[in-house]
């Protein structure tokens, strides 16, 4: 009795097992075709400029002269401006919510946030486009570049659409991201790594800042790269706010562009064999850009690991 | 017992017959292409299965891109693009492709001043606008074109489409047969590499950037300027007349211009006297041999009636009608459509 249930259950672990290799397998195969696919689409246009696709400036669908560099530095830009924002608002509502706000406070805060994660990105494009756009041209822009216009990313534009303001919305969409996993990693955090803190005569500040935050920090850097990759691929919203020129000028009030959004507007209408497969290589240099980021998250959450095992 | 039975299969047979005659009826269409002319097409499409409830048509606002190539692969029983196919593109096609104009539009400047007055724009006003060299509303240029009118003294910001579209090939090919430095420096596409300005994607896009951004100017397809009550200017044609977009005014583009047989021909800049000069053709593309009778006859008689009935249809949706002479033309291009 006792053996042959023990063989059904080789059986149906051996099953098991198979099917989940199978099924983790797949993602493999499908990783590796959606790169194969890429590439092939786009030989014509990795023929025709190879490397150098990705340091030129150049963006002539008439002259079919194709470089993706103004689009990389806009996907990293707007990025950049949004992690900046995002991250001190994010992480600091997920303290707030979890060592401050009263529990009734904190649920309703939470909801909201969360909230903020499903609305969607084209209704973001226009509030950023109807509201945003003239604040940041009537009222921000003028006041920050008085007063810092001597540094050249400061400089005035009298446009309001932009990498700054784009950057602004993609921050709002980003921080439901990185509140919401950061603050379940706080939660996990073990009463007695607070009692130890307050018993040795810490502040609240001393113990948030010397034992919740270091206990937490792979699980927030996980959060903050999750919130980077959805930064790194939003499109619509990007697109509205960003003004879509393909050039790179030294002030973030000035407009730029993102590879998701330069594949967005133009692939439906791009007739020339050649066009069509420079905007796929775009898409294949956002995917390699993105594996890349996410390979750096890796590592720094392995080396982050291992400090935080040391410590404790 | 039997009786019941036999009643379950009496409805079955009855259920099947049913629905047999009616996927026998009705002959579905598909095609593809063009998002310029998709408004009046959907109304089109179901004006015409009202009338004549044996065809139903199913269209896939693709871009006219897609359209051409959907039509070269034979994945569709006709295309549309607001650009003629390219030499290169009819060879790669199945067999012969016929173009007939299913409508026409226009592009006008649309701006946002103070006070919004009417405004006329040369052709080497706007074509110096768009490449940068004009930069200031109160330039001598404008201001000539412009007794009367107090403009700015403030730099233009100027407003183009980010996506590739019909429109941004019109007013393209418009700017390269105004300035030889815009065919040189820029040229014709459905997207360019624009010498200044905002992209915005759609005409909604446009239209919010210029609304958003004060001494700006766009260019957008006139329907769209028109229910959105924005302000336009009026454009110089070849013979030096300032004339403004509308309906009778495209129409007259076409009326003057010479149509080769194929209809494969760009009519900006069009000579006469009333001639809109930023004005186009939509194209549907259909292969001349038909191999599907029933598809084939089908798509000849939407096509007649496109040019008679569905003309109607073009003015309120802010489209202009195609003129009588060019309906004539059509009509007799309709023949050489090989059925069987």
């Amino acid at each position: 009795m006792r053996s042959s249930r023990s063989r059904s259950g080789n059986w149906g672990d051996r099953l098991f097992g198979g099917a989940s290799l199978g099924f983790a397998l797949l993602i493999l195969v499908l990783v590796a075709v959606l790169v194969g696919e890429l590439a092939w689409n786009s030989r014509l246009a990795l023929r025709a400029f190879g490397p150098a696709f990705l340091w030129s400036q150049n963006w002539d669908p008439v002259q079919e002269l194709f470089g993706a560099l103004p689009f990389i530095y806009g996907t990293l830009a707007t990025s950049v401006v949004a992690l900046l924002i995002s991250i001190p608002l994010g992480l600091g509502t997920a303290i707030f919510l979890v060592e401050l706000a009263p529990p009734r406070v904190s649920e309703t805060i939470s909801f909201l946030v969360e909230l903020l994660a499903a609305i969607p990105s084209v209704i973001y494009g226009l509030v950023g486009l109807f509201v945003v756009v003239p604040w940041v041209r009537t009222a921000f822009c003028p006041s920050v570049s008085a007063a810092l216009g001597w540094i050249p990313i400061f400089q005035a534009s009298p446009y309001g659409v932009g990498i700054f303001t784009a950057g602004i919305i993609l921050a709002v969409m980003i921080v439901p991201f990185i509140t919401t996993v950061s603050r379940e990693v706080l939660l996990m955090v073990p009463r007695s790594q607070r009692e130890a803190a307050l018993a040795l005569g810490a502040t609240h500040w001393e113990m948030v800042s010397t034992a919740i935050l270091p206990y937490a920090r792979s699980g927030i850097a996980g959060s903050i790269f999750l919130a980077l990759a959805r930064a790194l691929g939003e499109t619509m919203a990007v697109t509205m706010v960003i003004g879509n020129r393909p050039e790179i000028r030294a002030s973030l009030f000035e407009p730029g562009y993102t590879m998701a959004a330069v594949l967005a507007n133009e692939f439906s209408e791009a007739t020339s064999d050649l066009h069509l497969h420079a905007l796929i290589e775009i898409g294949l240099v956002l995917f390699v850009i993105t594996i890349i980021v996410n390979g750096l998250a890796r590592l720094l959450l392995l080396k982050l690991g291992r400090t935080t095992e040391g410590r404790s | 017992m039997i009786k019941k039975q036999a009643s379950i299969m009496l409805m079955t047979a009855l259920i099947g017959l049913a629905t047999t005659a009616a996927w026998a009826k009705i002959q579905l269409i598909n095609g593809a292409g063009a998002t310029f002319p998709y408004p009046i097409y959907s109304k089109w499409f179901s004006e015409y299965a009202k009338a004549e409830g044996s065809v139903n048509f199913n269209y896939q606002s693709i871009g006219s891109g897609g359209g051409v190539k959907q039509l070269s692969a034979g994945t569709v029983d006709f295309g549309a693009s607001d650009a003629p196919m390219t030499d290169l593109e009819m060879q790669q096609a199945k067999g012969k492709v016929l173009h007939f104009p299913s409508v026409m539009g226009g592009v006008v400047p649309s701006y946002n001043l103070p006070g919004n007055p009417k405004l006329n724009f040369s052709q080497a006003a706007l074509a110096g606008i768009f490449l940068g060299k004009i930069d200031r509303w109160n330039h001598a240029l404008l201001a000539k074109d412009n007794p009367g009118v107090t403009l700015p003294d403030a730099p233009i910001a100027v407003v183009h489409r980010s996506d590739g579209s019909g429109t941004t090939y019109v007013f393209t090919d418009f700017l390269s047969k105004a300035s030889a430095e815009w065919k040189s420096r820029v040229g014709t596409n459905k997207a360019v590499s624009w010498p200044v300005g905002l992209g915005g994607k759609g005409n909604e896009g446009v239209a919010g950037l210029v609304k958003q951004t004060p001494n700006s100017i766009g260019y957008l397809e006139l329907g769209y300027a028109q229910h959105n009550n924005l302000a336009f200017g009026m454009v110089q044609n070849k013979e030096g007349k300032f004339v403004d977009c509308s309906a009778d005014t495209v129409s007259s583009a076409a009326a003057s211009a010479k149509i080769p047989a194929d209809f494969r021909v760009s009519i900006t800049n069009a000579p006469g006297a009333d001639s809109y000069p930023i004005s186009t053709f939509t194209w549907i593309l259909v292969y001349q041999k038909q191999e599907n009778q029933v598809t084939g006859e089908a798509l000849v008689s939407f096509l007649k009636w496109m040019l008679s009935e569905g003309q109607k249809f073009a003015e309120p949706l802010g489209y202009a009608p195609l003129p009588a002479e060019v309906v004539r033309m059509e009509e007799d291009a309709l023949k050489q459509i090989q059925i069987g």
